[in-house]
């Protein structure tokens, strides 16, 4: 009996936790749930076969394979960014260091569709290098190369941001270690730091995959809507819909969701991961918690 | 450098697109809902150059919002073809100097291959018993058009409603204006595009009646079923053309300037006009519309050119800022 006074005293009423609950689920099944079950029942409307009729199609194809090649074009690029840009944050002190962390934030900031026009300006006819480019027969704009720039300007933090309080937190300690004990460079970076930050460097990969596939805006700016080859799948799904093509758009948008929900899943077993190994490590170390 | 970004640029190109394989490369860059008519005529048309020219052509569509695409031309989308549904829009581009200036008189019928007519799209069985314009204008009416201000479709029913006040007897461009004023402001939202405003209308039940192309009314009856709306023809209203251009600075470029006008022209030809009309689009060709008259009945039209002295007066004196729809607006 004593236990259980105990516990109310700490917590709130029944009815405010089930009121609260019922709030944040009901929520979360209107504004998520439901239309994430819309999405595969508008696809599924006229029955399994159109459904498949409607990804069957070559320009859905294309724009399938399209998001694939985009969302693995940048992501080189972005672990090399962002692992470079964390360790240069967390690991050294600089002058320009507040700027440059701010410079990483502007995609952030900035919204996709003004940055996609920032590459028309740029790439464009009638923008600043427009003419030599096409003097140079070189297309960058409303072609794959402009819109994987696009993408890479939105996704380019992503990485960055995951890693750069992890490293922090992680002091340099160890990588002073293994250059006293005589590693290279490269040495320390593979066997010390990289072993350290490989979950979070994962976490950050799947979230700016998530986006890369996802983008809508800056990409719309850029693509030219060539069909077949310059439209991703969600401006496949604008195009689709916009010409009263509803099963084929739905169809089109369930393997968007389809797509997200594996990177949902991804996400779940790094994250879990990753707690498992801090866990691990607190539990050895009981003594060095404090940085 | 350059090269080296070339040949990764040329990479990925090839990765996306597959080699091309065929004697020439067609981009036509046309406006949303345009598709239909073109996924049919392109097949068409690369039977009839084989033919005729002995060469293979391929043919590749950019669709959106018709402005956008413009813009996107503009801006170095190398489109050897524009087929729009504005004058204004190839305007733009011949002001640019990417398309002739004379670009209307290149084609037949002012270089548009087929029509439509604006037309009204009210609930099943009419309920509120909508004729004419003067029943849009009339209190407690919901008119569901886009923005007149910057969508084509907007446009056509604002200068619709203007014309037919304009013809009605004594009509004036005073009561004209008096007359749109009274419309719009039964407009209880301006949709953001055509396919935005069928959604208002069918999917949100808003309104009582829905202003848009006759062409489009075929659109919806695809997808929200044909016994869910009644189209309704006024006594007189706009008839919409559809204009084509060549993009000179393109195809002087790419060398595509022959394939290029013989894809447009072949607009003009049986085949293309009877593939414009199986996509409820009205063909210029006589002898079809009458065939096909069962798509189109007789319908008193009048063009913009007629009434508005081009699309160009039209524009500077309704829509640019300042203009009737602003005085209207602001008076509203």
């Amino acid at each position: 009996m004593r236990g259980n006074k105990l516990t109310r005293a700490t917590q709130e009423p029944a009815w405010v936790r089930y009121t609260l609950l019922t709030v944040g689920l009901g929520f979360l099944f209107f504004f998520l749930g439901l239309p994430l079950v819309a999405v595969f029942v508008e696809a599924l409307a006229q029955g399994l076969p159109i459904y498949l009729e409607a990804l069957k199609e070559s320009e859905t194809r294309s724009a399938i394979w399209l998001t694939i090649v985009i969302a693995l074009a940048v992501l080189p690029f972005n672990i090399l960014f962002g692992v470079a840009a964390a360790w240069a944050i967390a690991k050294f002190e600089f002058k320009g260091k507040s700027l440059l962390i701010t410079l990483i934030d502007l995609p952030f900031a900035v919204s996709p569709v003004v940055a996609g026009l920032i590459f028309i300006l740029m790439f464009g006819s009638q923008g600043y290098f427009g003419e030599w480019l096409a003097a140079k027969d070189v297309k960058i704009i409303f072609a794959v190369p402009g819109m994987i720039l696009a993408t890479l300007f939105i996704t380019f933090p992503f990485i960055a941001r995951e890693l750069i309080p992890l490293m922090q937190s992680q002091g340099k300690d160890e990588e002073e270690a293994a250059i006293s004990l005589g590693a290279s460079g490269w040495q320390m970076f593979w066997r010390v730091t990289l072993p350290n930050i490989k979950w979070g460097l994962l976490y950050g990969v799947i979230l700016s995959n998530a986006r890369a596939m996802g983008e809508f805006g800056a990409v719309s700016v850029v693509s030219g809507h060539i069909r077949g080859e310059t439209n991703t799948l969600p401006l496949h799904v604008e195009i689709l819909y916009n010409e009263y093509n509803a099963i084929g758009a739905f169809a089109a948008a369930s393997v968007l969701a389809l797509l997200a929900l594996v990177t949902l899943v991804a996400k779940t077993i790094v994250e879990w991961r990753m707690k498992a190994e801090t866990d691990m490590l607190n539990a050895e170390l009981p003594g060095e918690k404090t940085s | 450098m350059t090269h080296f970004r070339k040949s990764i640029a040329t990479v990925l190109l090839s990765l996306v697109a597959g080699a091309a394989l065929a004697d020439a490369t067609l981009l036509n860059a046309s406006y949303d809902v345009a598709r239909d008519v073109y996924k049919d005529y392109n097949p068409m048309f690369q039977k009839y150059w084989k033919a005729n020219a002995g060469e293979s052509v391929e043919l590749k569509q950019s669709h959106g919002g018709s402005t956008k695409q413009v813009r996107a031309v503009a801006d170095g989308l190398e489109a050897d073809v524009v087929t729009m549904n504005q004058a204004n829009d190839i305007q733009f581009l011949a002001e640019k100097a990417l398309v002739a200036k004379d670009w209307a008189k290149k084609f037949p019928n002012n270089a548009s291959p087929y029509t439509s007519a604006m037309v009204f799209i009210v609930r099943k069985g009419n309920p509120k018993a909508l004729k004419d314009w003067s029943d849009l204008a009339a209190p407690g009416i919901q008119v569901i058009l886009p923005h007149p201000k910057n969508t084509g479709n907007g446009r056509n029913t604002y200068l619709s409603a203007w014309a037919w006040a304009l013809k009605q007897p004594g009509g004036s461009d005073a009561k004209a204006q008096e007359f749109v004023g009274k419309l719009l402001r039964n407009a209880p939202l301006f949709a953001a595009g055509g396919r935005d405003a069928t959604t208002t209308f069918m999917q949100r039940g808003l309104g009582d009646v829905l202003v848009t192309f006759e062409s489009e009314a075929e659109m919806i009856a695809k997808e929200f079923g044909k016994g869910n709306f009644e189209v309704v023809y006024p006594s007189l209203t706009m008839q919409t053309e559809f204009p084509v251009a060549v993009v000179e600075k393109v195809v002087d470029k790419k060398g595509t300037r022959k394939q290029a006008t013989a894809y447009l022209e072949y607009l003009w030809s049986k085949e293309g006009q009877e593939n414009a009309a199986q996509n409820y689009l009205r063909p210029r060709d006589a002898e079809l519309l009458k065939k096909y008259g069962a798509f189109f009945p007789p319908v008193k039209t009048f063009t913009v050119d007629e009434v508005f002295g081009g699309a160009n007066k039209a524009f500077a004196t309704h829509f640019k800022d300042g203009g009737t729809f602003d005085q209207i607006y602001v008076a509203k």
